[in-house]
């Protein structure tokens, strides 16, 4: 079986969350602040929400659409920003873009916004990431076959989306290590192409098993 | 003491393996507690739990608590009632007996750390004393609209911290130092959550003197105001036209006129109607809430005050659907249609029960949802891992 000319090492992830002090209490302030916030901030509010949601609550897509549902009350604004796919946005910059733009747009129709009480506006916030080396080294597929099927999930999300949206690794570390480790191109694509998006870590997971377990049937690696 | 291993079989897989390398990356670092008192709920009854766990994984973590006279606690009691919003008189005499009462109790007590976690208020002004290490505020009550001169004086502690930690934003102010959130936990190994064998579940039952001969509404907490457990009743009455239902308010009367006067109205529908249980335990009869949780039908939490409530998890991990009020703990916890309801008045308390009781199916579906979104989100392993990554991250 070929061996990796570089190791592979799951890490899982510990996500901070640190409030930022900034809230809107309508959609306009949304707009306001969704221009203003930190790069971060953005990325907590959409990506993250794919490691914090789980199977029975993976519901809105974001926090954003999630806020527009079930406190605004406008299902409009949040279905047109529930389908809003983050990790096609090459930079946070160009996702934010996205998000003024439908605001906006949505704005432009509406005659008066709802104003919210403190409790229920939309708080925004941001994350740190702790990372955490988990278990051993793995050199071949079979290694990581296995080593992908018992990490802790969070390791799926820092692997999949970190390493994509805020540490600009646009194939995720998967891909990469396949690719240039183990010389694999095709499987690392494939890998690419998973989508991440309305799904849940477990799910990716599966689909990163199969992909793999296909490759090794046919001999790969 | 509870053993780490024995997280192993309740919380997410992969879970007690990630605390395990966080606590690796820390061994060597101390952690420190301080908190008002070791009784009681919230911050003591986490740390009771956490402590422990935490020197089994390695991690030097200790407790200690500050103590003082009478005007002392009256006085720290009075500011954090403030500092929710309440009105209070705070007398500046009051405030610098708080203060030097705490340079007392920081020459007593070892404060040398590489992270110290200030719990609540009663210790908060230990940090004018602060030598070595980062040091933490963890606020554990809603402290987004406090009284204005509470705050300017509190404000001035605040500021010395490094960092401070909320349950949710929603409950944080507006800091010169970053403020994290953390959810608060429930120990799925303690009393009030263990596994009850179904004897020991019988007999703690037969000593509350509560049947099972029909559906169970529970709610569970103080009989106050802000719990709304006169509302539960009249809910509970528009239900009872159409179902044979028994209601069960478990919990205690405040040390206030308010609050004793909500228990005497309780006492007499208890009077009136005979599935009216209404149930005055101590603040630590964790097996009796326990058992009661595991017999429930539906969990109510009614309550119109902004508190965590973690009586929604504590229910939710017993399998139980959760009917519970708007605030924004509680709907941090319920996620509607999935694993409870959320409901804004008598009425709509009233018409979720039926629906609940009218599709029975759905109890034991939504009961299951909630149980793993408690596994994953509020037990105590997850609190474990935000302390240590913040040990990391600040220590580093």
């Amino acid at each position: 079986m070929r061996a990796a000319t570089h190791p592979f090492v799951f890490t899982g992830c510990v996500e901070l969350r640190q409030a930022l002090g900034l809230l809107a209490l309508d959609e306009r302030e949304l707009l306001d602040r969704v221009r203003e916030v930190p790069p971060d901030s953005i990325f907590f509010h959409t990506h993250g929400y794919f490691l914090r949601h789980r199977p029975v609550t993976t519901a809105y897509g974001n926090d954003f659409a999630r806020w527009a549902a079930v406190e605004a009350h406008d299902l409009v604004l949040a279905e047109r920003l529930a389908v809003v796919e983050p990790f096609s946005f090459p930079t946070l910059d160009g996702l934010r873009e996205e998000l003024v733009t439908i605001l906006h747009d949505h704005l432009r129709g509406v005659d008066a916004v709802v104003r919210l009480p403190f409790a229920r506006g939309f708080h925004f916030q941001q994350s740190h990431v702790v990372e955490v080396p988990l278990g051993p080294h793995v050199n071949t597929l079979a290694e990581f076959r296995d080593g992908l099927a018992a990490v802790d999930p969070s390791a799926i999300y820092l692997h999949m989306v970190e390493a994509r949206a805020r540490r600009g690794r646009r194939s995720g570390d998967f891909g990469e290590w396949l690719s240039s480790s183990l010389d694999m191109p095709a499987l690392a694509a494939a890998i690419e192409r998973i989508d991440a998006h309305l799904t849940t870590l477990e799910r990716v997971r599966g689909r990163l098993l199969h992909l793999v377990e296909a490759a090794l049937l046919e001999g790969g690696a | 003491m509870n053993r780490i291993g024995e997280y192993r079989h309740v919380a997410p897989q992969g879970t007690v393996d990630i605390l395990e390398r966080l606590a690796d990356r820390v061994r060597g670092r101390r952690f420190l507690h301080v908190s008002g008192s070791r009784l009681g709920g919230g911050s003591a009854q986490a740390l009771r739990a956490g402590v422990p766990v935490l020197n089994d994984l390695g991690v030097d973590t200790s407790w200690e608590v500050t103590g003082g006279d009478a005007s002392y606690y009256a006085t720290a009691r009075a500011l954090q009632a403030a500092l929710e919003g309440g009105e209070r008189v705070l007398t500046e005499a009051g405030l610098a007996r708080y203060v030097e009462t705490n340079k007392t109790n920081a020459k007593k007590l070892d404060l040398r750390a590489d992270l110290v976690f200030i719990h609540d208020v009663p210790p908060a002004s230990l940090v004018t004393e602060r030598a070595v290490g980062r040091w933490v505020w963890r606020c554990h009550f809603d402290c987004a609209a406090p009284q204005h001169g509470a705050w300017s004086f509190f404000r001035t502690l605040v500021d010395r911290f490094d960092a401070a930690v909320f349950s949710l934003p929603q409950y944080a102010r507006r800091l010169g130092v970053p403020a994290y959130i953390l959810h608060p936990s429930i120990d799925p190994l303690s009393d009030r959550n263990r596994d009850l064998a179904p004897r020991e579940r019988e007999a703690v039952l037969t000593s509350l003197r509560v049947t099972q001969d029909k559906p169970l509404l529970l709610q569970v907490g103080p009989f106050t105001r802000g719990h709304d457990p006169l509302g539960v009743v009249n809910a509970y009455r528009i239900v009872k036209k159409h179902h044979d239902v028994r209601l069960v308010l478990a919990g205690h009367a405040e040390d206030d006129p308010d609050s004793r006067e909500v228990l005497a109205d309780l006492r007499e529908a208890a009077r009136t109607d005979e599935d009216v249980v209404v149930l005055e335990l101590p603040a630590d009869a964790h097996l009796q809430i326990n058992a009661l949780q595991r017999v429930a039908t539906i969990a109510l939490q009614k309550s119109t005050q902004e508190r965590f409530d973690l009586g929604v998890a504590e229910a939710m991990w017993k399998g139980k659907p959760v009917i519970g009020g708007p605030t924004a703990g509680i709907a941090q916890q319920i996620i509607p249609h999935v694993n409870g309801y959320i409901v804004h008045s008598v009425e709509g308390t009233a018409f979720r029960i039926r629906q609940l009781l009218n599709n029975r199916e759905q109890i034991p579906r939504m009961g299951a949802a909630g149980r793993e979104h408690v596994r994953r989100t509020f037990l105590i392993t997850r609190q474990l891992l935000d302390y240590l990554a913040l040990m990391v991250h600040l220590t580093a």
